[in-house]
């Protein structure tokens, strides 16, 4: 027999994450933001539970701020495999006066969002969420369990996290609890394009290298021009080829300038990538705790 | 390219985040933007130049007290290897976090510092990767520019971790000289220490053989889920599966012949742990989530009476005659605590025998009555099969890490 490789490994333990999340929990739902960390897990659910159906349907926050080339993959992707999708709106929350919209330049709704999870999460009865969240990412999320629990606000307590021994996971809830679930933990943003090169996985246009007009900050941040970002003083717009690294809101997903367009072009920049992907996130850069405070209000 | 995953544990004041700040730094794992909130971080706390410790410390409150509460995972890879570090805090009061480590660890990694040797924090670490059978073990003498990189100071510290050694069960030792804050032996072989003739740390974690750690002969299918008619998926928890194999569902004992195997949708002929598989039977026999597919002629133990070793994070002191949930793979059942034989005093490792109660953050040995039996291997033969956790039953957490004896 051959080697096993990393990618086997992880495959092997998400597959298995995902089997128990089925096994734990009556109503569970997948997470789908229309990147690249939720098309792997869409990919890895139907290799755990195909032929059979999957035993949750996708839920997308729509926070109304989406590039429109993530919908139409969410669309196609969903349309494709013939599962359920489920859209709650941020939108709806405000005008239902259950948040406010930031003022100023650069807001964005990513606070906001977290509300309309969590009023989800009530509307549905809910009891555990797939989230493509990998602890490679930033240093509060180095932190997270497998099986991740919440109590009845949804908010993470770092300091109050059972242990998980093994991989023996432990998915006993009490009324009010939801668990938030994490298959790909133990995967690196290096992973996922190995295992989307790997199994031929498609991907939304906005990774590969394209022309687009983009404002530059002061800070000299990329971000794509679009209706919910005003350009300030000192901020130029200029088009350039360029591709997306994360992808977000409009209004906190930085652009990179890129000519990488196939996955194994992809695969050698972020080889050779000097700055972390979420430093290419506005709402990481706002403090040092950022992700932090926002996981403790219930952020994914 | 193949994954190791390693466990690092020491001393505050070892240098340990140190360390790993270096390791990642000299594998290129830090980016600019980490790198810089590093140097802003060492700045604001009047340090010179770059600490390299503030690396691993992800939570706000870990900044501030300058300390590792919780596990921290941090990956990076070489062309050799992916690796998976679990950060551990040495403290004993967070010895829950430890055994998270090694739990999936295959190699440990200790810090000394070569002035103080080994000390008692360095016995309880060595004793747990012992107890929790890593395979692979490496003591790291750090802070060797502080006694000039003299090989004696060195020759001592290993001298009388050898001794200790020989009393603990761990088949592979390897002991290295370094300096985690200038970088010897770190990455690069030190031209301080010309005399040390062995592999620099990331050299050995590169090198060192882990395809046999896992246990590959006794075939463990822990059933997860039905896929089908006559289809049950599970991760083989250790040795292999092939289409035509004769198969016996524990504890139920019907036998089937293994028709159609499939590993993430794929068909395959065999597959072996740690992989997730489906397998389909050729005739229908009663299982369940919970039930293990075994060979035949090389089955588990199957028993409602277990003798384990038990690491206890209970928030009140166990006692005899306290009933938890038990959770091994994917089966549960109620457990009762007959006996305590014996508690370990963690701080001399001497046994107590016939004590009163397992206080949290303690040691020992006792007997379990399941109201299910289980199918359990030895840990030592199995640390998939061998191992189970126990859960409170008022407040659902998870209480305990046990070994099978």
């Amino acid at each position: 027999m051959t080697a096993l490789t990393h990618l086997d490994v992880l495959e092997a333990e998400a597959v298995y994450v995902l089997r128990e999340t089925a096994a734990w929990f009556k109503h569970p739902a997948l997470l789908f933001s229309g990147g690249k960390d939720s098309l792997c897990m869409v990919a890895l659910a139907l290799r755990a539970f195909r032929p059979g159906r999957l035993p949750f349907p996708f839920l997308h926050i729509d926070t109304g701020h989406n590039f429109p080339e993530t919908l139409e993959f969410r669309d196609r992707l969903v349309a494709a495999i013939g599962e359920e999708l489920l859209v709650r709106r941020v939108q709806e929350t405000i005008d239902a006066g259950r948040a406010r919209d930031e003022m100023g330049p650069k807001a964005s709704r990513n606070v906001q969002q977290t509300i309309t999870l969590l009023d989800t999460v009530r509307e549905l009865g809910l009891d555990a969420l797939i989230g493509g969240g990998r602890r490679d990412e930033e240093k509060a999320r180095a932190k997270e369990r497998i099986f991740s629990l919440r109590r009845d606000s949804g908010g993470w307590n770092p300091h109050q996290q059972q242990p998980e021994f093994w991989l023996q996971l432990n998915g006993v809830l009490r009324p009010g609890e939801h668990m938030r679930v994490f298959p790909l933990s133990n995967w690196t943003e290096l992973d996922v394009w190995q295992y989307i090169g790997r199994e031929k996985l498609d991907i939304p246009a906005l990774y590969r290298a394209h022309r687009r007009r983009c404002l530059r900050t002061r800070a000299g941040i990329l971000l794509a021009e679009s209706p919910y970002l005003a350009v300030e003083e000192g901020e130029t717009v200029e088009e350039l080829s360029v591709r997306f690294r994360t992808v977000g809101d409009m209004t906190c997903s930085a652009a990179m300038e890129s000519r990488a367009v196939f996955v194994e072009e992809i695969i050698r920049e972020i080889e050779a990538a000097r700055t972390s992907e979420r430093g290419l996130r506005m709402d990481d850069r706002r403090s040092e705790a950022a992700m932090e405070d926002r996981k403790t209000e219930g952020y994914f | 390219m193949d994954l190791l995953r390693f466990a690092t544990a020491g001393n505050v004041d070892d240098g340990k985040s140190t360390l790993i700040g270096r390791l990642l730094h000299d594998c290129r794992a830090l980016p600019d933007d980490q790198l810089e909130s590093l140097r802003r971080e060492s700045q604001r706390r009047g340090e010179e130049g770059l600490n390299l410790a503030f690396a691993t410390d992800g939570l706000r409150a870990e900044r501030a007290q300058n300390i590792t509460i919780d596990v921290a995972y941090r990956f990076f890879s070489t062309a050799r290897r992916r690796f998976i570090l679990a950060d551990c805090p040495g403290h004993l009061g967070y010895l829950a976090n430890m055994v998270t480590g090694l739990s999936t660890a295959t190699l440990a990694v200790i810090l000394v510092d070569v002035r103080h040797g080994l000390v008692e924090q360095t016995r309880r670490h060595c004793f747990l990767a012992s107890l929790f059978r890593i395979p692979h073990l490496v003591l790291c003498v750090n802070k060797m520019d502080l006694v000039a990189f003299a090989e004696g100071a060195f020759a001592e510290v290993r001298d009388q971790f050898e001794a200790f050694s020989e009393k603990v069960a761990i088949h592979d030792v390897t002991v290295i000289p370094i300096s985690a804050k200038l970088g010897d032996n770190v990455v690069q072989r030190s031209a301080a220490m010309r005399w040390y003739q062995g592999p620099s740390l990331l050299r050995h974690l590169e090198e060192v053989h882990i395809a046999s750690d896992i246990n590959q002969v006794d075939c463990r299918l822990p059933v997860q889920i039905s896929l089908g008619p006559r289809t049950w998926a599970g991760r083989l928890a250790s040795g292999h599966v092939r289409v035509g194999d004769e198969v016996m569902c524990l504890p139920g004992g019907a036998r089937a012949v293994v028709a159609g195997l499939t590993v993430a949708c794929r068909e395959v002929a065999e597959a072996r742990a740690p992989l997730s598989v489906a397998v389909q039977l050729d005739r229908d026999v009663e299982v369940r989530r919970g039930d293990m597919l075994v060979r035949v002629h090389n089955r588990p133990d199957l028993r409602c009476d277990v003798d384990a070793m038990v690491c206890w994070f209970g928030a009140e002191p166990l006692v005899a005659g306290r009933t938890l949930r038990l959770l091994h793979g994917t089966s549960q059942t109620r457990a009762a605590v007959g006996r305590l034989d014996y508690r370990l005093d963690m701080q001399t490792l001497a046994r107590q025998t016939d004590p009163p109660a397992l206080f949290p953050n303690d040691i020992g040995r006792i007997e379990l009555q399941s109201d299910q039996p289980l199918c359990l291997d030895r840990y030592q033969d199995n640390r998939a099969t061998g191992s189970f956790v126990l859960v409170d039953e008022a407040s659902n957490r998870t209480v305990a890490a046990c070994l099978v004896r």
